[in-house]
């Protein structure tokens, strides 16, 4: 299956990443073989296969609810690109 | 025209743990800004979600007291979206296998009976908070990751008040269950709505709005009423609606549409790869279920049945668990056989108390025994129901016992005929008037008379005796 144009560049906007024209164009590729793989495990009969929603069958743990340990406000905030105070700061998201 | 409005409602409830839904963060309200977060709810590279097993039996218990089917399989999805006080980009959600769903809640609006029908009851964490500047919004992640209840309703609520009918009974369900503070101020407990109107002849849905930003029950029944109006204005007028978010501004009392962010959300559930699925073991539900206590509809009905209240004073008191329980402490041992010389006083004046001091019935310093006697001195006349209220104020403010009160305040209520004799003697001698009025057949002189012996007693003689004491004299 072809990927048209529209289609990888509305994938690109919702992983918020810029492509370039050579990018697009390997992207597509890759995509297609992807799509096409896809297809060629549709054709696997599973009558007989039950679903699974997790690749282990395994099922969970929980754990008891107890407040540790969070980190310093120091260590959070450490790697933050813009800060102040206690906050990060980001670009205004509301009009 | 004879519109229907069809109303879905989705509310969103923090549950009360200690630590958050997928680490071991504080949840604790109000702390300094980032001072409860690490790599987990951060969503650092590398960290993994281990799920808070009492966010978990609390949604369980959720569930099964909204009437629900629980999940024996169950498991976790992500939901990508990308904004600001979401840290790893996704939402830990639950898509197409909540832990709950197909119950409903009975509700009661305008005296008759309603069943609200529940789609699901899911588990996912809440995000962060942002606080936006002129240029700029600061980010404060100690709320992210906070254990978050989604609970949502059938589109088959019909009017503003049923949806407020429906929270309100939702809201003191859950406090019986102690699962959640259930406080919308700190934002515990959050309501959207979905809006729509039809025709009634039509089966179909209208065009939906979705309506956010309400912070209160009588805020969702004002946004609703306003949108369903202003839905059937557009229709009316041959207009079309379109399906859109809107927000409701509590002080121009109107909806008007969000602008930005929104452009069509593409989520891409898909199944979450760090938390393998979750199996929820038939005797354990059975153990939830035991714990369930009783909720307040079915409090409601056996106060009725059991105590012979009203509905209206029944709801009253068992809208809390707490004001509940002191109600019945009362009901229990009060000796009267009309248990309403009782309820009068729970749902009067001490209510009235307990509500300005915004604390329950037992936060007040009057002992459900203290007010028994009181009742009974009021009952055998030995305080007139005028003093007793003074009586009752000075038990709030200084616990003490009622007895104590009347013998200091000497409230006592003069019943004996000698007592009052001197009272009435001035009172016939200070208003002849009267005197003859009455006695020219004006039933209003009486009364008038009885209220002059009553303030020169300083309102402690009996109104019934001295009205007989007049009746005799004149
Ligand atoms: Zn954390």
């Amino acid at each position: 299956m072809q990927i048209k144009e529209d289609t990888l560049n509305y994938l690109a906007h919702l992983g918020r990443i810029e492509l370039e024209a050579q990018e697009s164009k390997i992207l597509s590729g890759q995509l297609k073989d992807i799509l096409d793989f896809i297809d060629q495990l549709k054709k696997v009969d599973i009558k007989d296969v039950s679903a699974t929603s997790h690749i282990l069958s395994i099922s969970n743990v929980l754990r008891d609810d107890l407040s540790g340990e969070s980190l310093t406000r120091e260590d959070a905030l450490k790697n933050a690109p813009v800060k102040e105070g206690n906050f990060f700061v980001v670009p205004k998201v509301i009009e | 025209m004879n519109y229907q409005p069809v109303i879905g409602l989705e509310v969103h409830l923090h549950l009360k743990t200690k630590s958050k839904a997928f680490c071991g963060c504080s949840t604790e309200f109000g702390k300094e800004p980032n001072s409860q977060v690490c790599p987990v709810c951060l969503g650092f590279p590398g960290s993994l979600p281990v799920l808070n097993q009492t966010a978990f039996f609390y949604a369980v218990k959720t569930g099964l007291a909204l009437n629900c089917s629980i999940a024996e399989f169950t498991k976790f999805d992500r939901k990508n979206y990308y904004y600001p006080d979401l840290p790893k980009n996704y939402q830990i959600s639950q898509y197409d296998m909540p832990i709950a769903s197909e119950g409903f809640l009975d509700i009661e609006s305008e005296g008759k009976p309603k069943r609200v029908g529940i789609i699901r009851v899911h588990l996912e964490e809440d995000a962060g908070k942002l606080i936006h500047r002129d240029d700029s919004s600061c980010v404060d992640f100690n709320r992210a990751g906070i254990p978050l209840l989604e609970i949502v309703t059938k589109p088959e609520i019909n009017s503003p008040l049923e949806a407020y009918e429906y929270l309100t009974l939702l809201k003191s369900t859950l406090e019986y269950l102690d699962v959640s503070d259930c406080d919308m101020e700190k934002g515990s407990l959050r309501c959207d709505a979905n809006v729509s109107v039809r025709k009634k002849s039509e089966t179909t849905l209208g065009t939906k709005t979705e309506l956010k930003n309400m912070n209160s029950f009588k805020g969702v029944r004002d946004a609703l009423a306003y949108e369903i109006d202003r839905q059937i204005e557009v229709l009316g007028s041959g207009g079309k609606l379109i399906q859109e978010t809107r927000l409701w501004d509590p002080q121009k009392l109107k909806t008007h549409p969000m602008r930005s962010k929104e452009e069509a959300m593409d989520y891409r559930y898909f199944p979450e790869p760090d938390l393998p699925p979750f199996v929820i073991a038939k005797d354990k539900c059975a153990q939830i279920k035991r714990e369930i206590p009783e909720l307040p509809r079915q409090k409601v009905l056996r106060f009725m049945k059991e105590y012979n209240l009203s509905a209206y004073d029944a709801r009253v008191l068992a809208s809390s668990k707490s004001n509940a329980l002191y109600a019945e402490e009362c009901l229990v041992n009060y000796s009267g056989k009309d248990k309403k010389q009782i309820v009068n006083w729970l749902t009067g004046a001490l209510l009235s108390q307990a509500r300005s001091r915004n604390c329950p019935l037992s936060g007040l310093k009057v002992t459900p025994s203290d007010l028994i006697k009181l009742v009974g001195f009021v009952e055998k006349q030995q305080v007139s129901a005028l003093s007793a209220k003074t009586v009752l104020a000075q038990m709030i403010s200084t616990g003490r016992a009622p007895e104590e009160i009347i013998k200091e305040k000497n409230l006592s209520q003069i019943c004996d005929e000698s007592s009052l004799e001197a009272f009435i003697e001035e009172a016939i001698k200070e208003n002849p008037k009267s005197v003859k009025d009455y006695q020219q057949g004006k039933q209003n002189a009486l009364m008038f008379l009885v209220g002059q012996t009553m303030k020169k007693s300083k309102g402690k003689a009996n109104p019934k005796v001295v009205q007989e004491l007049l009746k005799r004299r004149i």
